[in-house]
C-alpha cells in the first residue's frame, strides 16, 4: 500500500516536472514500448536463458530468426540453475543474458528487488494478461504455464488400477515405481510440492519419501521416463511434455487429482544491463504475441494464461481443472526449507 | 657471461605451477575456516556431524577402494597379455583399451543407464527373455552404489593398463634371463623379478584408480540421483545450490585432499629407497612368453572386460541415436534421423561447444604438457632446491575435486587484477591445472626410468641443462611425452566438474551441453552428441600418434 501510493507520488512529481519544464510533447507514464526492429536487427543477436523444454526453445528460436533474421541463443536448463548461473554472472558484473525465463516465479521476485530487470510496459501484455500474471511495475509476465498432474503409461498400468488422488502414490504397491522431479533443479517442481505441501503437510512428501521413488532433475523428463517404461507412474513432472509425447504416440495418461493438481506460472524479463537491449524487446514482444502463444499451447503443449487462445480439444480445459494456487512468495519463503527437509526425505 | 637460459625457464615453470596450484588451494583453505564473523571452524564440526556429509565420504571411499583393486585385479593380467605373450588381437585390445580410456564416464554412465535400468535396461530385458522372470525382477540395477562402482571400474581401469603395459614393456629381457638361467622356475621369476619391477607401475595404477574415482563427477552425477544417494562429489555440487555453501564445501573436500597427500606419501615411502632405473645406455629386448592354448583364454578374458567397457555402451549409444525413445531394439518403424537432424540444424549450441572443446583440450594438452616436462625433470632430477616442495604441488590438483577447484579458480578470477570469469582463459586454466598431475606423473615415471648416465655424458661435454633436457632427456621420453600429451587431451574432453561451474553461455563445452541433455533427459540428443565427441576426439589422437596411441618400446627401439 505505501509503496503504490509511493509510486503514485513518484508519478504525479514526474508529470509535474515535465510540465513544469514546459517540455514540447510531454513523456506519458502511459506510453509503452514500442520495439525499434532496426536496431534489433545491427544488434543481431539476443540471449535466451530459459527453463523451458529445448524443443520448445529451439523452435522458437528458429521462428524469430525466420521473422526477423536475429539470432537467438538459447541457454536451457533447470530453473534453479539458471537462478543461480545468474547470480553468478551478476556478482561478477557479468552481462550475458538478455531475456530470462524459469518456472519458479519466486526467482523474479528477488531479481526485481536486486533491481536487476527492466521496466518493460507493452501493450499486448496489458491489453490480453489477466492483472495477477503481470508485475504491476511491468518488470516481468507469466509468459507461459503448466500443471504438474499424476500421469502413468497405459502399456504398463491399467486404468482401473492408475492412481487417481495423491493419496493413493502412498499405497505399498506403488514403492519403487514412481518418477519424479528434483525441486532444488526444477522450478516447477519446486512450486509444484510447496503447493502438495501448503495442501496435505510436511507428512506428505516425507511418505512419498519413503516410497523409493526415481528422482531426476528437470520436470520435464518425468514424462520421458514413462514413455520409455522405465517408471510405470509419474509423481512429479509437467503436464506439457505429456502432451508433447502423447502427440507422438505414446500412451500416456493425465490424472488431475480430485484434491487439486498443482499449477505453476513461469515469467519472462528482461535484464535491465542486457548487452542486446533492443533486439531483446523486440524477442520480448514476440514472447508475448498471439501467434507464439497459440504455438505454445500447440507444439508446446503449454497452459497460457493470454486470453483468447484455442486450446487443442482433446485436452481438459484449464477451467474445468481443480488447481493448487501458486503462491511466489510462500515458495520464496520456504525454498530453502523444502530443499533440506526434501534431501532428508528423499536421500538427495 | 652467458646466461643460463634454463635457469630462467626452470624458475618461471616453477613459479607458474606455484600460481596455479598454490591460488585456488589457498582460497578453499581461507574459504573452509571463514563464516559470517570471521575465522570459525562451524564447517568443519557439520563436516564430521551431519549424516548427510558423512554417509556420502563413506559410500565415495567404499566404492574408490573397491574401483582401485579391481582395476589391479584387470589390469595386471591384461597389461601382461598385451605386453609379454603371444595373445592373438593384441593390437586391438590395446586401441579399444584406449578407446575405453577416452571415453567420458558421464557418457559411459548414461550409456550403461540404457543398458542397466533397472526395468527398461537392454540387459535386463534379455534376462527376463532368457530366464522367463517377472517385470518386477532387476537381475542389474546400474542405479546403485554397486552400478556407480561398476561403471568407474571400466573408464578408470584404462589407466592402470597404461602404467603397467608401459612397465612391462621396458624390463629388459637380460634381468629375467638371467633368473631363468640361476634355474628359476617361469612362475618364480615373474613373482620374485618381474612383479617387483613393475610394482610402481601397479601402485601408481591403483593410486590413479582410487583417486580418479573418488573425486569423478559426471557418472556419479547420472547415476546418483535417481538411486537416491550422495558421493562426495554430487554432495559438494549440492552446496551450489541456491542459496550456494561454497565454505561447507571447502571444508568437505579437505579430507580428500588430506587423504591423497597421505596416499602419495606412502606410495614414496614404499618405492623410496629402491632404485628403477630401467632404460640404461645399453641396449635391451624383451620376451615374449608362448601361451599355446591358453592364448585363447587370455583373449577371452579381455574380450569380456571390453565387452562391457566399449562394446556394450557404444552399441547402446548408437541404438539410442537412431530410435524414436531409447532403449529400443531397432527396427524399420521406430528408426529415425530425427535426434541427429536436432543436434545438427536445430541445437544451436553444438558448433560453439565443439570449438570451445577442441580450443580447450588441445591448448591444455600442450601447455600441461610443456609445463609437465620441466618440472617433472627438476623433480627427478632434484635439479633445484625446493624439487619435494615442487613434486607436492605438481601432484596436488589431483586431490582437489576439480569442482572445487572450480569454485577456487571462480573465487581467485573473479576479481582484480584478474579477471577471466566468462572467458576461455578461465577454463584454459582450470584444465590445465586439473589434468597437470596426469602429465606430470607419466613424465616423471619415464624420466626416472632412465638412468642419469646418458645426462651426465651430455653435462661433461658441456651441454647446459635446458639443452641436455632437450637433446637427450626429451628425445628419450618421446613416447612419454606423446603419452602425456594424449592424457591431458582425454582428460580435457572428459572434463566436467569444473567446467560446469565456470562455463558462461559463449564458452560452454560439449560435456557441459551434455550435462544439460542428460537433465532433461534427452537421451537421443546426447547419443548423438556423444558420438560427434568420441569421432572428433579419435580423429585428433589418431593424427597425435602417427607414432601409435599408446608407442610401445619395442617399436621405439627398432625406429
Amino acid at each position: 500500500m505505501l509503496s503504490k501510493l509511493l509510486r503514485l507520488a513518484c508519478r504525479a512529481a514526474a508529470v509535474a516536472m515535465a510540465l513544469a519544464m514546459l517540455a514540447p510533447v510531454p513523456v506519458s507514464p502511459a506510453s509503452f514500448v514500442v520495439p525499434d526492429v532496426a536496431k534489433a536487427k545491427a544488434e543481431g543477436l539476443v540471449v535466451f536463458y530459459t527453463s523451458v523444454d529445448v524443443s520448445v526453445a529451439e523452435r522458437l528460436a528458429r521462428d524469430f530468426q525466420s521473422k526477423y533474421g536475429i539470432k537467438v541463443q538459447v541457454e536451457r536448463t533447470g530453473s534453479e540453475r539458471v537462478f543461480q548461473r545468474i547470480g553468478q554472472e551478476m556478482g561478477s558484473n557479468l552481462h550475458v543474458a538478455d531475456v530470462v525465463n524459469t518456472s519458479d516465479a519466486a526467482n523474479f521476485l528477488v531479481w526485481k528487488n536486486s533491481g536487476w530487470l527492466a521496466n518493460v510496459r507493452m501493450e499486448e501484455i496489458e491489453r490480453y494478461w489477466p492483472p495477477q500474471f503481470r508485475d504491476r511495475d511491468d518488470t516481468f509476465a507469466t509468459w507461459r504455464a503448466t500443471l504438474s498432474p499424476i500421469a502413468y503409461n497405459s502399456s504398463l498400468v491399467k486404468q482401473t488400477e492408475a492412481p487417481s488422488t495423491w493419496a493413493d502414490l502412498l499405497q505399498p504397491r506403488w514403492k519403487s515405481r514412481l518418477v519424479k522431479a528434483h525441486p532444488a533443479y526444477s522450478g516447477s517442481e519446486m512450486t509444484a510440492n510447496y503447493e502438495l505441501m501448503k495442501a496435505f503437510g510436511w507428512n506428505y512428501l516425507q511418505k512419498l519419501g519413503d516410497q523409493k521413488v526415481m528422482q531426476v532433475q528437470s520436470s520435464t523428463e518425468p514424462p520421458k521416463v514413462l514413455s520409455r517404461g522405465e517408471q510405470p507412474v509419474m509423481a512429479g513432472g509437467n503436464e506439457y511434455v505429456v502432451f508433447q509425447l502423447q502427440a507422438q504416440g505414446s500412451p500416456l495418461v493425465l490424472v488431475y487429482p480430485p484434491e487439486g493438481t498443482p499449477f505453476e506460472t513461469s515469467p519472462a524479463a528482461i535484464f535491465k544491463d542486457a548487452p542486446h537491449p533492443n533486439a531483446a524487446r523486440l524477442f520480448y514482444q514476440y514472447l508475448f504475441s498471439k501467434d507464439t502463444q497459440q504455438m505454445l499451447v500447440d507444439f508446446g503443449g503449454l497452459r497460457s494464461v493470454r486470453a483468447g487462445l484455442k486450446e487443442p480439444a482433446n485436452r481438459i480445459p484449464i477451467t474445468r481443472i481443480r488447481l493448487f494456487h501458486d503462491d511466489p512468495q510462500g515458495v520464496l519463503k520456504t525454498s530453502d526449507e523444502m530443499k533440506t527437509k526434501y534431501a532428508q526425505y528423499f536421500g538427495t | 657471461m652467458r646466461v643460463d637460459l634454463s635457469r630462467v625457464l626452470f624458475a618461471l615453470a616453477a613459479l607458474a605451477l606455484v600460481v596455479m596450484v598454490v591460488l585456488p588451494l589457498g582460497w578453499l583453505v581461507v574459504t573452509s575456516v571463514s563464516g559470517a564473523h570471521g575465522f570459525t571452524l562451524e564447517n568443519y564440526v557439520t563436516l564430521f556431524t551431519d549424516a548427510t556429509m558423512i554417509r556420502p565420504f563413506i559410500i565415495t571411499l567404499g566404492s574408490s577402494a573397491a574401483v582401485a583393486i579391481a582395476c589391479v585385479l584387470v589390469a595386471v593380467p591384461m597389461g601382461w597379455c598385451v605386453a609379454r605373450t603371444d595373445m592373438p588381437l593384441r593390437r586391438l585390445v590395446r586401441i579399444l583399451v584406449m578407446a575405453s580410456l577416452v571415453t567420458p564416464p558421464f557418457l559411459g554412465a548414461i550409456a550403461w543407464e540404457l543398458l542397466a535400468a533397472p526395468n527398461t535396461g537392454f540387459l535386463n530385458q534379455v534376462a527376463r527373455a532368457a530366464f522367463h522372470l517377472d517385470r518386477s525382477v532387476h537381475p542389474f540395477n546400474v542405479y546403485s552404489v554397486a552400478g556407480l562402482t561398476f561403471v568407474n571400474f571400466l573408464y578408470t581401469f584404462p589407466y592402470a593398463f597404461v602404467f603397467v603395459a608401459n612397465a612391462l614393456e621396458r624390463i629388459p629381457a637380460d634381468l629375467e634371463d638371467a633368473s631363468a638361467i640361476l634355474g628359476a622356475h617361469p612362475a618364480q621369476t615373474a613373482w620374485r623379478v618381474t612383479l617387483p619391477l613393475i610394482l610402481p607401475a601397479i601402485l601408481a595404477g591403483a593410486l590413479i584408480a582410487f583417486l580418479q574415482s573418488m573425486t569423478v563427477f559426471g557418472s556419479a552425477a547420472v547415476l546418483t540421483l535417481p538411486a537416491g544417494f550422495h558421493t562426495m562429489t554430487t554432495r559438494i555440487w549440492s552446496l551450489f545450490q541456491f542459496p550456494p555453501k561454497p565454505a561447507l564445501a571447502a571444508a568437505a573436500s579437505m579430507p580428500m585432499l588430506l587423504l591423497t597427500f597421505a596416499l602419495l606419501r606412502a606410495q614414496q615411502l614404499v618405492l623410496g629407497r629402491k632404485g628403477y632405473a630401467l632404460v640404461g645406455g645399453k641396449g635391451a629386448r624383451r620376451t615374449i612368453a608362448r601361451l599355446g592354448a591358453w592364448k585363447w583364454a587370455a583373449l577371452a578374458f579381455c574380450g569380456l572386460v571390453l565387452l562391457n567397457a566399449i562394446v556394450l555402451p557404444y552399441g547402446a549409444l548408437l541404438d539410442a541415436a537412431f530410435v524414436k525413445i531409447a532403449p529400443a531394439v531397432p527396427t524399420f518403424t521406430n528408426l529415425t534421423l530425427a535426434h541427429v537432424n536436432f543436434v545438427f540444424f536445430q541445437l544451436d549450441a553444438t558448433p560453439v561447444a565443439l570449438r570451445n572443446t577442441m580450443v580447450l583440450a588441445l591448448g591444455a594438452a600442450t601447455i600441461a604438457t610443456a609445463l609437465a616436462l620441466v618440472v617433472g625433470y627438476l623433480v627427478a632430477r632434484r635439479a633445484v632446491p625446493g624439487w619435494n616442495v615442487l613434486g607436492f604441488l605438481a601432484n596436488a590438483p589431483i586431490a582437489i575435486p576439480s569442482i572445487v577447484l572450480g569454485v577456487g579458480l571462480f573465487l581467485a578470477y573473479t576479481r582484480p587484477p584478474l579477471l577471466l570469469f566468462g572467458t576461455l582463459w578461465i577454463m584454459l586454466i582450470a584444465f590445465v591445472t586439473i589434468e597437470f598431475p596426469a602429465a606430470y606423473q607419466q613424465l616423471t615415471a619415464v624420466a626416472s626410468s632412465i638412468h642419469p648416465e646418458l645426462e651426465e655424458a651430455a653435462r661433461l661435454l658441456g651441454a647446459t641443462p635446458l639443452r641436455v633436457l632437450r637433446d637427450v632427456t626429451a628425445p628419450l621420453m618421446r613416447s612419454g611425452i606423446v603419452a602425456a600429451w594424449c592424457f591431458v587431451f582425454i582428460g580435457a574432453i572428459r572434463e566436467i566438474s569444473a567446467a560446469i561451474l565456470l562455463f558462461t553461455a559463449p564458452t560452454r563445452t560439449i560435456a557441459v551441453v551434455i550435462y544439460d541433455l542428460n537433465e532433461s533427459g534427452d537421451t537421443g540428443s546426447i547419443a548423438v552428441l556423444g558420438l560427434l565427441l568420441m569421432v572428433v576426439t579419435f580423429a585428433v589422437l589418431a593424427l597425435a600418434n602417427r607414432v601409435p596411441v599408446i608407442t610401445t618400446a619395442a617399436e621405439e627401439y627398432r625406429a
